[in-house]
């Protein structure tokens, strides 16, 4: 089986794969690998965290949840009836929210009845539901790995199914990308606020990450919460929610790969019928922020009972800029493996750092963002030791050229390890998405290779001169500070 | 770095040695392992939605599922050398690599407890150092050229060689990687490198409440000292010597004890013969056996731990699991996906999206090859809803006993695991690694085809008859890593609270707790 199959440039690609933009302006990629009867989705939608609104952080993210609460087919016993129920949901919502952000004049004892009259709503609206159908569907169906996520720049949904069932995924998918019903959005709402206080308030690198972005940048949305901030994330409505979908889901801003054991000339018919009728919208508006230039230092400091870590980022520009490669030469020279130089001077040879890390496209890509950098030290060591060394390799970068054998490496292992990385239908499914919606055309996949075969040990010189300076940088760090001994004398957990 | 938000939590490993012993609280249904063939998936026809059956409308049901096109998974050649060596090969020349693996019985279980974290060490000093000829910087460098990789690990039950390489470069790597095997060099500032890097991770491991909570309840389990459970600690890295990894090598790599694998883009005939040629002339050794354990299981109670830093509880509920070898198994496993195995099992339904008290909860009734596995319920809430999550996962865990699964319920079951049942061997590569693994329990190579034929037997009343058999909550442990001062109602609604103590023990000669090993 597959005896011959090379997937290895754009020629052995062009042979397998299929692009067409829907009159409504979706964009569908298949790419035929018969290998097994199996195939993977990869729907991109190109609208992430930093789309959230003014006053609304996370509610991309909360989106991304209400996609698996199903559509006005899936997940109810009796759509129109429940669409009224949630309409009055959302009046009682308002109702209460209202009364709750007064901030001069509150009545509690209004607030309390108008908190009963929001329940009750929901209570009502709740009759219609049947939960968790669409994800049960998929599952009950062969689905694996099924799951989204939500970036500052994107939000992506993608699972795997045996190929029999790709009509039903079409189904689903174009259901829940057109007509998708925000229900038991509030109790998701909770289940989200749960998530913020796991990977942000309960995990100190992560409550310092939340810190280093909101002071690394000052005007671009990169610096708001993705998860969302508290008191936001809290109040956001699935009016709200329902007005972003309208706003972002639109199908000129959604590209959706399928790869696997499909064919053309059948799938594509297939997934017409299901995602043509799509309502077209108008492409939402280019973002106008742009991140000022940084003309001072920044810094956060964290006292918390937990071991030293120190990060620090600076500014670079977004993706398309001509030098894109040459950050990516310089990330692979630093920071891959046992060969780069920051393992090799604060792991191997200073022993002061446990781990170390540098790269760049934090939080995000597609706006000006951060190379950043981050370590922890060894029991002994500081982050102050930290910094100055990474300083110093960054000096290095700047004032002599790197090796040709660390500039040949790059160039070799940059274009081996794409090639590695085309070897199943979950992770070609996720490229072919991504490289069509940042750049228009999967091509750039393999473009992309012939730049970096062009960047030289003069460019990097130059690039690192020009962002790896002081007023560019912003530093953040855990230093530790002893736990508040609280009633020492007590009993512990039981109280 | 930056994490992206997931509706699925798929957690970060967990710093855990022990393979089978592996708390993980994703909700990702139950995953068997080896690899066989069904012509075509079981049912035919389309899915229902079995509680709603009356639902007014489901247009899914109109669409054609057809018959799923015949498939083989190409099962991998296997040879076995008169020394005791097996050699598992497999082509798949859809990409211009190659990779191998061998695998040599003997992990951290097997490590003297005054030792414990040598094998890890092992592990990593073994790559770093390099062999006699080519030290590892310079090992480091040449692969690098190549963006090839030769890696080696310890894990609980074995440890590893690995490498990989575009084909053309195949000689040249594996000549570097067999120059490794037979040839290590450990050196001591190398061994020095890893330990510092280790009693870095000892110094940290009370950072995160959720890499507390899975070590305490792996602990609860198992028992502190055990070889599945038991830490490191600074006084046992630093009484890990050179001679003591140059024994273990010289001990555990025999032909015998150790399997090779290699899949990519190769001929097998030609790969047979360089392997017959490097490792035929090897003498066979001692195979390593893993000393057979008690397993009393937990002491039921409540354990806790104080982080004052975190405003979430991390709660487990913890018991003995199973082996896979137990003819229960298939019946466990249709438990696992009605207790945990997804979007539409009880405790997703009823704690996540029922009561939005969590993110995370999840649980299973695991089982491990040869040694009894972990049963698991867990749930990450709020500090103010500790105990009524912790309750409600209870509750979950005491339905699988008095409420036998509905119909609806099997079938979701059955049909989670028998429609995906094609993701076990949809590549050459999980195939190959399935049948690695089986031979390396000693597990029949058509174990996966039985399993599946198992699934398809389970009833309502197995499910409930196994539930019965080995549920029992009096011997569940609980550990929770939460805030003392939010949370309310207090632990102690749930029963007496044992408050543990995870200060980390000083290195040998230095003073107790005070500020950090950083300072």
């Amino acid at each position: 089986m597959a005896a011959a199959s090379r997937a290895q440039d754009i020629a052995s690609f062009e042979k397998r794969i299929t692009v067409k933009v829907l009159p409504n302006g979706l964009t569908l990629i298949v790419y035929e690998r018969p290998e097994a009867p199996v195939f993977s989705f990869y729907t991109l939608v190109n609208a992430g965290s930093v789309n959230d609104p003014q006053g609304q952080s996370g509610l991309a993210h909360m989106f991304e949840h209400i996609a698996f609460k199903g559509t006005d087919q899936i997940g109810t016993t009796n759509y129109p009836a429940e669409k009224i129920a949630l309409a009055k949901v959302e009046t009682a919502y308002a109702a209460y929210d209202a009364e709750f952000r007064k901030r001069i004049g509150q009545d509690p004892a209004k607030l309390a009845s108008l908190k009963k009259g929001f329940e009750d709503a929901e209570a009502e609206a709740q009759k219609f539901v049947i939960p968790n159908q669409f994800a049960e569907l998929a599952e009950k169906n062969g689905a694996v790995g099924l799951n989204a996520s939500t970036a500052e720049d994107s939000t992506q949904y993608f699972f795997s199914m045996p190929s029999n069932r790709f009509e039903l995924w079409a189904y689903m998918e174009s259901s829940r990308i057109g007509h998708p019903v925000a229900r038991e959005f509030y109790k998701e709402r909770d289940v989200v606020q749960e998530e913020r206080r796991m990977r942000i308030d309960s995990d100190p690198e992560g409550r310092l990450e939340e810190q280093f972005l909101a002071t690394a940048f000052v005007a671009h949305h990169y610096g708001t919460s993705g998860v969302g901030w508290e008191s936001e994330i809290s109040q956001v409505s699935a009016t709200e929610a329902d007005a972003f979908h309208k706003k972002y889901y639109v199908p000129a801003n959604i590209v959706i790969a399928v790869v696997g054991d499909l064919k053309a000339s059948e799938a594509m018919p297939i997934l017409t019928k299901y995602f043509g009728p799509i309502a077209a919208g108008p492409k939402p508006e280019p973002m106008t922020t742009i991140e000022p230039p940084q003309f001072a230092e920044r810094s956060v400091v964290v006292h918390d009972p937990t071991q030293p870590f120190y990060m620090e980022g600076y500014h670079r520009p977004d993706y398309r800029d001509p030098d894109d490669s040459v950050y990516d030469a310089i990330a692979d020279v630093l920071s891959n493996g046992r060969t780069g130089r920051l393992y090799r001077s604060l792991v191997r040879d200073q022993r002061i750092a446990q781990t170390v890390q540098g790269g760049s496209g934090e939080p995000g890509v597609k706006f000006p963002n951060l190379f950043e950098f981050s370590g922890r030290p060894l029991p002994g060591h500081t982050n102050d030791e930290i910094a100055a060394a990474i300083h110093k390799e960054l000096d290095k970068l700047k004032n002599e050229d790197v090796t040709d054998e660390e500039l040949a490496a790059f160039k070799t292992r940059n274009r081996v390890d794409t090639l590695r990385g085309l070897a199943d239908n979950e992770g070609l499914a996720n490229q072919l998405a991504q490289y069509q919606t940042l750049f228009g055309d999967w091509r750039q996949l393999f473009r992309e290779l012939d730049q970096a075969d062009k960047v030289t040990k003069a460019d990097i010189r130059r690039v690192a001169n020009k962002i790896f300076v002081e007023s560019n940088r912003t530093s953040a760090r855990i230093e530790f500070a002893a736990p508040p001994t609280q009633g020492a004398a007590s009993s512990g957990g039981a109280q | 770095m930056t994490q992206a938000m997931t509706t699925n939590p798929q957690r970060k490993p967990m710093h855990d040695r022990t393979r089978s012993a592996w708390l993980a609280l994703t909700l990702a249904a139950f995953t068997a392992t080896a690899g066989v063939v069904p012509a075509q998936t079981p049912d035919a026809k389309p899915a229902q939605s079995p509680a709603h059956a009356a639902a007014p409308s489901e247009p899914w049901a109109k669409i054609p599922i057809p018959p799923l096109h015949a498939f083989k998974p190409q099962q991998p050649h296997r040879v076995e050398l008169a020394n005791g060596l097996i050699i598992f090969l497999q082509e798949d020349h859809e990409l211009p690599f190659i990779n191998g693996s061998v695998l040599i019985r003997g992990g951290s279980r097997d490590e003297p407890a005054a030792k414990a974290g040598m094998v890890s060490l092992y592990g990593s000093t073994w790559r770093t150092s390099g062999s006699a000829a080519t030290n590892g910087d310079t090992l480091d460098t040449q692969l690098a050229a190549k963006a090839a990789h030769i890696e080696t690990g310890g894990g609980s039950a074995n440890t590893s060689l690995g490498w990989s390489s575009l084909k053309g470069d195949f000689d040249s790597v594996f000549a570097s990687a067999m120059d490794l095997l037979m040839h290590p060099a450990f050196k001591a500032d190398k061994l020095q490198l890893a330990r510092r890097r280790m009693e870095a991770a000892i110094a940290r491991r009370n950072d995160e409440a959720q890499g507390i909570a899975v070590r305490e309840a792996i602990k609860q389990v198992y028992g502190p000292t055990s070889p599945y459970a038991r830490q490191a600690e600074y006084a046992t890295v630093e009484a890990v010597t050179l001679d003591d990894l140059q024994a273990w090598h010289d001990r555990t790599v025999v032909p015998n004890n150790m399997m090779v694998s290699i899949s990519g883009d190769f001929d097998s005939a030609a790969m047979e013969a360089k392997l017959r040629a490097v490792f035929e002339p090897l003498p066979r050794g001692t195979k390593i056996e893993t000393a057979q354990l008690d397993y009393p299981g937990p002491k039921h109670g409540v354990n806790f731990v104080d982080k004052s830093d975190v405003n979430q509880s991390t709660v487990f509920i913890v018991g003995l699991g199973t082996e896979q070898s137990n003819p229960d198994y298939y019946a466990l496993s249709v438990m696992n996906e009605i207790f945990s195995g997804g979007f539409g099992s009880r405790v997703f339904q009823y704690v996540r999206t029922k009561l939005g008290l969590a993110y995370e909860v999840g649980g299973e009734f695991s089982a491990a090859y040869d040694h009894p596995g972990i049963f698991y319920g867990a749930v990450v809430t709020k500090s103010a809803s500790t105990v009524p999550a912790t309750q409600a996962v209870l509750e979950e865990i005491g339905r699988l006993k008095t409420n036998p699964p509905t119909p609806a319920e099997m079938k979701r079951a059955k049909d989670d695991q028998l429609n995906s049942f094609i993701f076990n061997y949809d590549t050459p590569e999980k195939t190959l690694s399935q049948q690695v693994v089986l031979a390396f329990y000693g597990y029949p190579s058509d174990f996966l085809e039985k399993y599946k034929d198992g699934i398809e037997k389970v009833t309502a009343a197995d499910v409930t008859r196994v539930a019965n058999k080995y549920i029992d909550v009096s011997k569940l442990a609980t550990v929770v890593v939460g805030n003392k001062a939010e949370i309310q109602p207090p632990l102690s609604t749930l029963g007496p609270v044992t408050n543990l103590d995870i200060t980390i023990p000083p290195p040998p000669g230095k003073p107790a707790a005070g500020p950090p090993a950083g300072r």
